[in-house]
């Protein structure tokens, strides 16, 4: 399978119909979005996309040979499945390419009442393995798996040799440390739920305050998740980037990681190599100047490894935004 | 629908010594009252040869004293290592498995299973899936509202379907691929030399400002505050749940069993067992805290997880 590399999709991040706009005009081969609700995992305020707006997005990505796919991607509580299926109902009737499923519930609803529809597993659905993959792909004829962020390149190759679907991985963006879909920090703390209202820290519960010495203080509900000094560049405070004490550091230390995004530009070829179908850039929240710059950077990148060359790993570097960048778990095991 | 309610007590999810593993095992079999003892490893297959040696005499012991046994997989199953434990769980065809991902699914769908608190079962389609595969018995996520467990409840009678909610101990919050109790020694996950055994309840985190958070567990992260939710049993028995789970700690996991056989059976009212639980201290303080764990109930009821909501005070 990884023997004759296969041009991967550029899968680019829509938050808003602009953006959809933007990312396909800068060559992406599909973009995702979803619904302005709780169905989908960037359930942020002032995004996402109306029945209406998603119709337009629709026309304007197929007219230009790109793809629309749509994230329903959290998991329905019991009671309250109907909000879920009316997105599928109504992504369906106009006409999306694929919808990216978590719920085993939601993705029973699909495979049955629509057989054709073309089916991709949700990150959400954390399925990391041959096993879990498999049982995914028979039992709702999912086509494609977006991958946990935890494997390395090299495992991903393995995988992709013993599993009949196309595999999606990550490749540049915002970078949680949790197994995807299988994280309650944000309800732990804020009573909003990652994986039942698509939020992940969300802003109304964010507090910054200053603190002695003129410190900057950043909260999350009633917790401190990092304090910084004068001058420095404060974070948002998302739970699993932020700084503790523990037995052994007094001070405080990244319990979980330090602060950094991903960036898995230099992994480009060993990626296309090991036969990964499908590259995600995350984003929805992000601007529409962001979505221009990411989604050219990678085109070109993509591109130029497909013809044989090198990638402008400065570049890609170059549009961080002045964040530490990593490669997370896909370098190697040492992340681990 | 309302026969006794069915008490059990999770899998150890700590890298207790093996012998304080067996000898809680053996404790349980002797002199506990609950119905069910979950057992297994289920955060890090790197601990299981550990409690090789021990596991035959637990067993025995267990099943000798009438218990229902039930084997735990892992939660997190990537890796060659994980996938074959596994497997290799999934193949003990005389002793019933709670499956804990979607790969332990895999290998179980067609035949009589349970399924444990690490898959998302968050709804009645999923439930109404779940049991189309062979699943008999669902322990539910932490972080499920009453209004949905109880229409949970309401679809799995009929299914025929038991459901269980955990009702005490630290709450599992997240899974990730990297240990952060190497992490907090400056070692990985491949040589991290056990170092979680130094904590039988977890390593605590506190915030900047001292404030107890959250506690590490391998690659696990769990609540600092200790789920119970004693006040919250009767609700639950009305509603049809069927089964109550506490997670070990190390702490008098016996009489803590005891309180809420009490509580279910309507011997002990919630609030004087509370103030009997709330007595005991884990066997080993922890940096930084204070008497124990404070109790929390919150996602019980719509609120961030880590509150307690006072009885009475319920909105």
């Amino acid at each position: 399978m990884a023997s004759e590399p296969v041009r991967p999709e550029l899968v680019c991040p829509a938050g808003t119909p602009a953006s959809l706009r933007t990312a396909v005009d800068a060559g992406a081969d599909a973009v995702y979005c979803g619904f302005r609700n709780a169905t989908n995992a960037r359930n942020f305020p002032g995004l996402n996309f109306t029945t209406a707006e998603l119709a337009e997005s629709i026309c304007y990505a197929h007219d230009r040979g790109s793809k629309v796919l749509l994230a329903v991607n959290t998991f329905p509580p019991a009671g309250e499945t109907n909000l879920w299926r009316g997105a599928v109902d109504d992504g369906i009737e106009l006409g999306v390419d694929a919808i990216i499923i978590a719920d085993m519930g939601m993705a029973g609803y699909v495979a049955e009442r629509y057989p054709e529809q073309r089916l991709h597993l949700s990150v959400q659905a954390g399925a990391p393995s041959v096993e879990a993959i498999r049982f995914y792909c028979e039992e709702f004829g999912i086509k494609r798996v977006v991958l946990p962020r935890i494997l390395t390149v090299a495992e991903i190759r393995e995988l992709g040799d013993e599993v009949d679907c196309e595999l999606e991985t990550f490749v540049f963006g915002n970078h949680g440390l949790m197994a995807e879909g299988r994280c309650s920090l944000t309800s732990f703390v804020t009573g909003l739920s990652t994986n039942m209202d698509g939020v992940c820290s969300p802003a109304g519960h964010v507090h910054y305050e200053e603190g002695r010495d003129g410190d900057l203080i950043t909260r999350l509900g009633p917790f401190t998740i990092d304090c910084f000094a004068c001058g420095d560049n404060a974070g948002y405070p998302t739970i699993c980037k932020g700084r503790y004490r523990a037995p052994g550091h007094p001070d405080g230390y990244y319990a979980f990681e330090e602060p950094l995004s991903l960036n898995l530009a230099e992994l480009l070829p060993e990626l296309v190599n090991a036969g990964v179908r499908a590259l995600k850039i995350e984003g929805r929240q992000r601007s529409r100047a962001y979505v221009q710059a990411v989604v050219s950077a990678w085109r070109r990148a993509v591109d130029d490894v497909m013809a044989g060359g090198d990638v402008d790993v400065d570049g890609l570097l170059a549009l961080t935004e002045g964040q530490k960048q990593g490669q997370g778990a896909f370098a190697g095991k040492r992340w681990r | 629908m309302m026969p006794g309610a069915e008490l059990s007590m999770g899998p150890v999810l700590f890298n207790w010594k093996p012998p304080v593993w067996r000898d809680f095992y053996y404790r349980l079999a002797d002199e506990s009252c609950v119905d069910t003892v979950y057992i297994g490893e289920i955060i890090c297959a790197k601990r299981t040869p550990l409690f090789e040696p021990v596991f035959p005499g637990v067993l025995d012991r267990l099943q000798a004293a009438g218990k229902r046994v039930v084997f735990s997989t892992l939660a997190e199953v990537m890796i060659k290592r994980e996938r074959r434990f596994t497997e290799l769980t999934c193949g003990f065809d005389d002793m019933f498995i709670e499956a804990n991902d979607a790969s332990a699914l895999f290998h179980l769908r067609g035949r009589c299973h349970r399924v444990g608190p690490f898959v998302n079962t968050y709804n009645e389609d999923t439930l109404a899936f779940l049991e189309s595969k062979g699943a008999v018995h669902v322990t539910l996520p932490p972080e499920l509202p009453r209004d949905s467990l109880a229409v949970l409840a309401a679809r799995a009678d009929a299914l025929g379907v038991a459901l269980e909610v955990a009702v005490f101990g630290r709450i599992p919050l997240a899974l990730s691929a990297r240990c952060y109790h190497a992490r907090a020694r400056g070692r990985t996950k491949d040589n991290c030399q056990f170092v979680c055994d130094e904590d039988p309840d977890g390593m605590m985190l506190e915030t900047l400002k001292g404030d107890p958070f959250l506690a590490v567990n391998g690659i696990q992260t769990l609540s600092h505050t200790c789920l119970n939710l004693m006040h919250e049993l009767s609700e639950m028995r009305r509603m049809g749940i069927a089964a109550f789970r506490l997670w070990p700690h190390s702490l008098d996991m016996v009489e803590a069993a005891r309180l809420f056989r009490k509580v279910l059976d309507g011997a002990l009212g919630p609030s004087e067992a509370t103030a009997r639980l709330g007595g005991h201290e884990p066997a080993r303080r922890e940096h930084g805290a204070g008497a124990g764990f404070p109790f929390c109930n919150g996602f019980y009821h719509r609120r961030p997880g880590h509150k307690w909501v006072t009885p009475g005070q319920r909105p």
